[in-house]
């Protein structure tokens, strides 16, 4: 089960709190110092690019974010719920705003630049976007 | 934190003071903000991130877009930044060839090429 979950409607003015709690736990759960930059940059595009395929798809349902404490490491799940048709079937044109391709594609860029280890999968119910960082157990700190 | 815009005019050119959270929310204020300018007629613009706490790829492309508009004018839009944390996004993205980034507003604001 996740440490934290957050379930927020597909608003952009919500993707802030999902990085304040995200980094917030991930500090609690031993990711360094460091990265934290990092973490809250990732988890906001994931977010953001959530929302934005919720609005355009016209999904009411929100979208989700677990916050995963695991033994060596931390990882942080956004899911949506749009559906997805395979990449190749996407015909220009069809609906979908090549603004919104393009800034959907920056935003994964970003991820994927900043997070060594992250899976993106998608379907017909939706995608997730899992992001993993290690983590450093408390008594090693110390020393 | 909530996003803090304020312009003032240096020479022939136009500093934009950008402070807080760019992000998918309040990016949409910073493009008005660009569009304004442009608009108005103002095509050489300076943007001082140095303030800025945070910014995503929403803000990147506004920022993005806002080049694209000045350049329709043959105008320029320079980026002051001394943030390692800001930077990072501008080199992951490769940014960091299409912005002229500067240390400092006056430098920004002397640079011709």
């Amino acid at each position: 089960m996740a440490t934290v979950e957050l379930r927020f409607s597909a608003l952009p003015e919500h993707v802030r709190t999902a990085r304040l709690v995200a980094a917030a736990v991930a500090r609690r759960a031993g990711v360094d110092e460091a990265v934290l930059d990092e973490v809250r940059l990732a988890v906001g595009e994931a977010c953001t690019r959530a929302v934005s395929l919720h609005q355009s798809g016209g999904i009411t349902a929100p979208v989700r974010v677990a916050l995963i404490e695991e033994e060596k490491a931390f990882s942080i799940e956004v899911g949506d719920e749009a559906p997805r048709v395979a990449p190749g079937d996407r015909v220009p044109g069809s609906g979908v705003d090549d603004t919104d391709v393009e800034e959907d594609e920056m935003g994964l860029a970003v991820i994927s630049g900043l997070v060594d280890d992250v899976e993106v999968s998608a379907g017909e119910h939706g995608g997730l976007i899992r992001m993993t960082w290690p983590t450093t157990p408390a008594e090693a700190t110390l020393t | 934190m909530d996003l803090s815009l304020s312009t003032r005019t240096v020479g022939d050119r136009t500093v934009v003071e950008v402070g807080g959270e760019i992000d998918v929310y309040t990016a949409p204020k910073l493009r008005e903000q660009l569009v304004e300018l442009v608009n108005d007629g103002n095509f050489h613009l300076v943007v001082d991130m140095e303030g800025v706490d945070f910014l995503d790829s929403t803000g990147l492309g506004v920022l993005v877009g806002g080049l694209k508009r000045v350049r329709a004018h043959e105008g320029s839009l320079r980026l002051v930044c001394n943030q390692e944390r800001i930077l990072k996004i501008f080199r992951i993205t490769g940014l960091t060839k299409v912005f002229p980034i500067h240390t400092s507003v006056d430098e920004a604001v002397a640079a011709t090429d």
